[in-house]
């Protein structure tokens, strides 16, 4: 597993807003996804709503989550009919170890993989090294950011973040490319040597984006077609999940592929949509001789186990709530320390790594809703994150200034007396510090950080109340 | 404004907060005694109107959660939820009054609080009645559904982070030419103020109340 970096995250977004390649990935690529969605979403002339689409989908997912031993055992069933073969993975390190064996029975020297979020969490590439095998990446995004040893920026948008020029400068480097700064130039020398790994591999690891249980079918969707060339050249195909990814029935993967489309990218439909339902089959002209599914818990039974986070399983990973985060769109993918960012990052990834490390994860948002509003399974994500702070606060695991804080409001808030002795109190001590009705700096440096950009309000002399009593109640007091 | 518009006002002066601070920070405990009197202040009336669609929020849409454990509460929170309306909410869908008489001036920019938009679905409202009054005119600025960055606790503990999200909506404030800026919240315009003060910005701003009731009798 990659290291854990959640506590880091507010260091963290300091440096990123102050990296200006990070500000300006921030900018146009993401105001594209935005629009994007938008002009997907409002030209569709589907005869079903969005917002019905996302009912639908929604209740598919939670029909799932609730009955997931049934609909893993239909599809542990429907797999192995097919020729396949099934393994389920405890965690990271279980996982790793299931897909090096599989290699090794196989004399596997070359690996090929299409985009695998949950074999970022296992850091696989790593271990597959270590252990004498090559791994390439095959999603441009990815294979640049291998090159780089970085985590992905963006759950879509791997390598959103690094610029034409840092690309070359890694090409450079690994390749021994020309530099250049044209893109389609870029693109080609990638190409190459991709196209060279995929007729070379041994074997394909991909990820998967659905899987149906009554089928044993894998859904796969890629931009560029690597997805399709890592799952059939290779002899043989390991697709890894996570445990949660099913759906019942192959009558459900229509509305999931328009709603993921449109939700990340703002297309109508992916470019290629693979249904992978095992091996080879007597017959047919290609693909591998052997197929395995690796299913993973790493974690996800803590959320299943939750009644309200549980939630958080019907994620198809569409990124839109990171386009559309305020927070995201500031402090970009690093911030969050671990594998996955944005809202669904600071629900999911404390809850997979642990709460205690990652307790500044559920604070970092502003609670806009925005992540709410466009979520394709309706996930309650702000629900979620308030829940998650409950969990931590109640927990005692909130910082001293914090607790003491809420001790204070807690204490004054009880009656209005105490609210006005406060009040008094507060006016007393503001004397020195505001000025024209404004405090510049507060003196505090649990809030200083506040007025270092901000000018804070100063109490008026005279609250509402007083006014209310003085003025305006016309003896009418309540 | 609203006795103007024929309200039989109260102030009960027994009120504190809604316990939002608490309930968004993770101490439901504390909270739940915060709204707890929030509920026995104000359930003897008829309407409860807020000048905050935060506030509104967590009184309709939270106060079911922090109380699910608790049937009475749950219950009563539940009525007081029922007949409480942020300002204009009221104004517009109680009352159904969509002009008010008063009279201001200039070109005025309109911010959408979160909570207010997202959470209670309240947008048109304070639009008809910005546009309605006297000698203003209503200029959109561009993302005007964007958060400010404030976020209550939040802007405490990210500072850093609350400030970059400020200044896009800075930005977009500027670019609309308004001489005033207009909210429901007193957060957001708190966190607005304190910027444009601190960057010596000639924009005024002003919640939405101190705008309508501006040249009534």
């Amino acid at each position: 597993m990659p290291e854990v970096k959640t506590s880091r995250f507010k260091s963290e977004s300091v440096k990123a807003l102050a990296n200006e390649n990070i500000q300006r990935a921030l900018g146009a690529p993401f105001a594209h996804f935005v629009d994007g969605r938008k002009s997907a979403i409002e030209a569709d002339y589907t005869e079903e709503s969005w917002d019905s689409m996302r009912d639908r989908a929604a209740a598919t997912k939670a029909h799932t989550i609730e009955r997931l031993d049934y609909y893993l055992d239909l599809l542990d069933k429907n797999v192995r009919r097919n020729g396949g073969h099934v393994h389920f993975a405890d965690d990271a390190a279980h996982a790793n170890q299931i897909v090096l064996d599989i290699a090794r029975q196989h004399d596997v020297k070359t690996v090929i993989k299409s985009k695998s979020m949950v074999s970022e969490e296992m850091g696989i590439n790593d271990v597959l090294e270590k252990n004498g095998i090559k791994p390439v990446e095959t999603d441009l995004g990815e294979y640049i950011i291998q090159l780089a040893h970085e985590t992905p920026f963006h759950l879509i948008a791997p390598a959103v973040h690094k610029t034409k020029g840092q690309v070359s400068e890694l090409f450079e480097k690994f390749l021994d490319s020309a530099p250049t700064e044209d893109i389609e130039k870029l693109c080609l020398i990638a190409r190459d040597v991709l196209r060279d790994s995929f007729a070379k591999a041994d074997m394909g690891i991909s990820g998967a984006n659905f899987i149906v249980a009554e089928t044993g079918t894998v859904v796969l969707v890629t931009n560029e077609g690597n997805g399709r060339m890592t799952t059939s050249v290779p002899r043989v195909h390991v697709a890894i999940s996570g445990m949660e990814k099913l759906l019942p029935s192959i009558e459900d993967v229509g509305l999931f592929l328009r709603l993921l489309a449109r939700s990340a990218t703002g297309q109508r439909i992916t470019s290629y949509n693979s249904f992978i339902s095992g091996p080879r089959a007597s017959g047919d002209e290609d693909g591998p001789e052997e197929f395995h599914l690796i299913l993973v818990d790493n974690g996800r039974l803590n959320l299943l186990k939750d009644e309200t986070l549980r939630e958080s399983l019907g994620c198809i990973r569409c990124g839109a709530c990171l386009n559309h985060c305020p927070v995201y769109r500031k402090v970009g993918g690093h911030a969050y320390g671990w594998v996955y960012p944005g809202p669904i990052g600071a629900i999911v990834s404390p809850m997979l790594t642990g709460l205690k490390q990652g307790k500044e994860l559920p604070y970092a948002s502003t609670l806009c809703g925005s992540c709410r509003d466009v979520c394709p399974v309706k996930i309650d994500l702000p629900k979620l994150l308030l829940d998650l702070r409950h969990k931590i606060a109640s927990g005692g695991a909130g910082s001293m200034p914090e607790r003491l804080g809420i001790r204070q409001w807690h204490n004054t808030m009880k009656t209005r007396k105490k609210l006005e002795g406060s009040a008094r109190l507060g006016r007393l001590l503001q004397g020195p510090i505001a000025r024209r009705g404004f405090i510049k700096r507060l003196p505090l440096p649990v809030v200083s950080g506040w007025t270092k950009s901000r000018d804070f309000p100063a109490l008026p002399p005279r609250s509402f109340a007083e006014i209310w009593r003085d003025e305006l109640s016309g003896g009418d007091r309540s | 404004m609203l006795r103007h518009l024929g309200v039989d006002v109260a102030f009960p002066e027994a009120q504190t907060c809604c316990g939002q601070i608490g309930f968004n920070g993770g101490y439901r405990k504390e909270a739940a005694d915060v709204a707890r009197h929030f509920v026995e202040t104000f359930e003897p009336y008829d309407h409860i109107v807020a000048p905050s669609g935060s506030c509104s929020s967590m009184i309709k849409v939270y106060y079911p959660e922090l109380f699910a454990g608790d049937p009475d509460m749950l219950e009563r929170a539940t009525a007081v939820g029922e007949k409480t309306h942020e300002l204009t909410d009221f104004i517009v869908n109680v009352l159904g009054v969509t002009e008010i008489g008063g009279i201001s001036e200039g070109l005025v920019t309109y911010h959408d609080s979160c909570h207010l938009l997202r959470e209670l679905g309240i947008s048109e409202e304070p639009r008809t009645l910005i546009q309605n009054t006297r000698g203003v005119e209503l200029q959109e600025m561009p993302e005007s559904d964007a958060c400010c960055g404030f976020g209550g606790l939040f802007s405490v503990k990210f500072p850093e982070i609350s400030a970059a999200i400020l200044n896009e909506k800075l930005g977009n404030i500027a670019d609309t030419g308004a001489s005033t800026l207009v909210a429901n919240d007193c957060g957001c315009l708190m966190h607005m103020r304190g910027a444009l003060r601190r960057q010596g910005s000639n924009v005024r701003s002003k919640h939405i109340a101190e705008l309508l009731a501006e040249g009534l009798d």
